[in-house]
């Protein structure tokens, strides 16, 4: 990768054709244009925005790419929302293994065909060595809501439910077995997946069961969870015994004393949803490949000072705070 | 998990909590303190004061080196890091704790300090030789537990002839900490009964340490494994001393704590440190004999002498109570900074930075005590 792939000249149509559109191939990029058209169905839309940096760009069980296009199709699907349309900029460093590049474009492309979500617009720019971690990718995507389906993180009520969609700390774990100084040997997989199928299925099944939706990426389960009851002004009491962690996951959380509740999860989902829901949320989840472990985790409560509590698997209570910032591994 | 899951069992706790309710004499109170951060993070973490009955109270001690260290020593190890040639390695719990002027480790990286987070001393001679050019130093702490990684690294530096290498070394000692809490409890100090004793200093250095310090105080120690079953039977047996008024030292840790400890460990630690006459404790003050530095022949892998370092007295925010929580004094929430001026976000001392201090603990665990009936 050097300057002149950004620079608008022909460089750069040539990576444009031969890379993104020869891996992305849609009907949108073929038309060569700097926008994609096309019609609006009536309704509620959702849009959404994203950026990925992660390091390393290949992972066990993905890479920047996958991550971006899961990532983005996520946002829209914790709506409730059928995901339409993604774009992708990319900001490539001077350097850059074209080779490396052509993989991502290859893993994004086949993450969305699968999705059946198309990239329909994108954008390219190189900067100089040194000034980006080999490849930054910047997405949007937009969707559209069923009709009467209102979902948000404000709405969850005393006497709901917490449902989580499958184990935590898979994603985090996996990219910090890569890290340099942190290696150790395990057999952990990015949990990284495009959601809006299990989602779909979640609500033709039970849609007006449901409060809300986000999955806990960045900071876990527990900031999520922070987050959601902060917006609705309530408590959250959690039971750690049904929280699923694989065995892999738990022993990789021993050996670095970190906790699975705040380790980044980029294939899993939490709902609030109303109690009667629940029975039949959970025979959803658990009838799609991404919700086999689906699970009831926890209630909302009532609670001034917004905390989620969570009672141990050893039987007694304690807070279940968000981090300050990163989470460091503890030294003895 | 092996030897992981069988020891958070809640069928287990909940008899152990039984026998402890059973053994408590009524009217009687107890106060222990769990010396290791270890062990306070074991008890904030798996709620284990919520099973036991309230005669019970712990108190937080001081085995968390990172909040033992004076702020002028980070001071010291920021200005080093700030010198071009050096690149600092640091273990993570360090990065953030709060030095003079509100700076951090952290901070100093952000601003371009060549700081790195290391997991293994290891680490640190692999970037040593990897980069001769760089004057590569390590920011030692802790108690005996990882004061043998260091003699290690140091053995190894001076097998190897490594000439850019070097250890700022701030290793604490254990027995001479517990001797400190003790000698100052009666004045303002506050009444303790008994310790539950260190999990991996003791793998180290093993039983006897600790017979001098409980005959001479009159205090029983057992010496606890990290699961909070463990915690909870040792409490359970410390019990029975007060109840029986012995003063004794139990192992409770038997799987990993020999009465003779790690000898291979004591000898490298012999061979590389020597005793400081005295070290400046935060929260505790000056205490003698209580500290480690490198031994004359190792000097040029000391890096006080090294670097010509200088360590000012620096003192704390006049409004932290981090030293009283120390000794075991005060609670976290008794501190006026306690979830105003101090949260995690912005932690005025250690207390509050390592996950292992008292008020960390408290304030990501404990922060709002749940009603009784809630739990299980």
């Amino acid at each position: 990768m050097d300057l002149s792939h950004g620079a608008g000249g022909r460089a750069m149509a040539h990576l444009i054709a031969d890379l993104f559109q020869a891996e992305f191939g849609n009907e949108y990029l073929a038309q060569g244009n700097d926008q994609a058209a096309f019609d609006v169905a009536g309704g509620r839309m959702v849009m959404t925005t994203d950026g990925f940096v992660v390091s390393p760009l290949f992972f066990p069980g993905g890479d920047i790419g996958s991550l971006a296009v899961h990532g983005t199709i996520n946002d829209i699907a914790m709506a409730g929302a059928r995901p339409l349309y993604l774009t992708a900029s990319y900001i490539l460093e001077e350097g850059l293994p074209l080779a490396d590049l052509k993989r991502i474009a290859a893993s994004m492309g086949r993450a969305s065909r699968d999705a059946g979500v198309p990239v329909v617009a994108g954008d390219t720019k190189v900067v100089e060595r040194g000034k980006a971690d080999g490849v930054f990718i910047a997405t949007a995507g937009i969707g559209v809501v069923p009709a009467g389906l209102r979902l948000s993180g404000d709405l969850a009520r005393p006497g709901d439910v917490v449902l989580l969609s499958g184990p935590i700390g898979d994603h985090g774990v996996a990219i910090m077995s890569c890290r340099e100084h942190l290696s150790f040997d395990t057999a952990v997989l990015s949990d990284s997946a495009a959601l809006h199928g299990l989602v779909a299925a979640m609500v033709a099944r039970a849609g007006s069961g449901l409060r809300a939706m986000r999955d806990p990426t960045r900071g876990g389960l527990a900031a999520t969870l922070n987050e959601i009851a902060q917006q609705s002004g309530v408590g959250i009491l959690l039971r750690e015994a049904a929280i699923p962690v694989r065995p892999q996951v738990a022993a990789a959380c021993e050996l670095l004393g970190l906790d699975p509740l705040n380790v980044a999860n980029e294939g899993r989902l939490v709902a609030i949803a109303d109690r009667q829901a629940a029975p039949a949320l959970l025979e959803a989840m658990r009838g799609h490949p991404l919700g086999a472990d689906a699970v009831e985790i926890g209630e909302v409560v009532e609670d001034a000072d917004h905390f989620v509590q969570m009672i141990t698997g050893f039987g007694g209570g304690r807070i279940v705070d968000w981090l300050a910032g990163e989470q460091l591994p503890r030294i003895c | 998990m092996k030897y992981v899951d069988e020891y958070r069992d809640a069928a287990r706790a909940r008899s152990l909590a039984s026998a402890i309710g059973a053994e408590v004499v009524p009217g009687s109170a107890y106060a222990f303190m769990e010396f290791c951060g270890g062990h306070t993070h074991a008890i904030s973490r798996y709620g284990i004061e919520d099973l036991l009955p309230p005669a019970i109270r712990m108190i937080h001690g001081p085995g968390c080196p990172v909040c033992v260290l004076p702020v002028g020593r980070i001071d010291a190890a920021i200005a080093l890091a700030r010198n071009p040639r050096v690149t600092l390695c640091t273990y993570a719990d360090l990065m953030r704790v709060p030095a003079s002027k509100g700076d951090s480790l952290q901070k100093a990286k952000a601003a371009g300090a060549d700081i790195r987070m290391v997991y293994s001393t290891l680490d640190v001679l692999a970037i040593a030789a990897a980069e001769p050019s760089r004057e590569v130093v390590f920011f030692a702490i802790g108690f005996e537990t990882t004061t043998p990684p260091t003699a290690i690294a140091v053995q190894r530096a001076a097998a190897e002839g490594l000439a850019n290498f070097s250890v700022f070394c701030n290793h604490v000692l254990t027995p001479a900490a517990m001797r400190a809490i003790l000698a100052t409890e009666g004045e303002e100090g506050v009444r303790l009964d008994g310790f539950v004793g260190p999990a991996h200093v003791s793998t180290i250095i093993g039983t006897e340490p600790y017979r001098q310090v409980a005959a001479e105080y009159r205090k029983p120690v057992v010496i606890a494994g990290f699961e909070p079953l463990d915690v909870m039977q040792s409490i359970l047996l410390l019990v029975r001393q007060v109840n029986e008024g012995r003063a004794e030292v139990e192992n409770q840790y038997i799987r990993a704590v020999r009465p003779n400890g790690n000898e291979r460990a004591q000898a490298a630690i012999a061979e590389v440190f020597a005793l400081r006459d005295r070290f400046e404790w935060r929260g505790l003050g000056w205490v003698p004999h209580s500290a480690l530095r490198l031994r004359p022949e190792h000097a040029r892998f000391d890096a006080e002498v090294r670097f010509g370092l200088e360590t000012p007295s620096a003192s704390d925010n006049p409004a932290c109570e981090c030293g009283a929580i120390l000794r075991g004094v005060k609670r976290p929430a008794e501190c006026k900074l306690f979830g105003t001026a101090c949260t995690p976000e912005s932690p005025m001392g250690s207390c509050m930075v390592s996950s292992e201090g008292a008020c960390a603990a408290h304030w990501t665990y404990g922060r709002f005590r749940m009603p009784a009936r809630l739990a299980s």
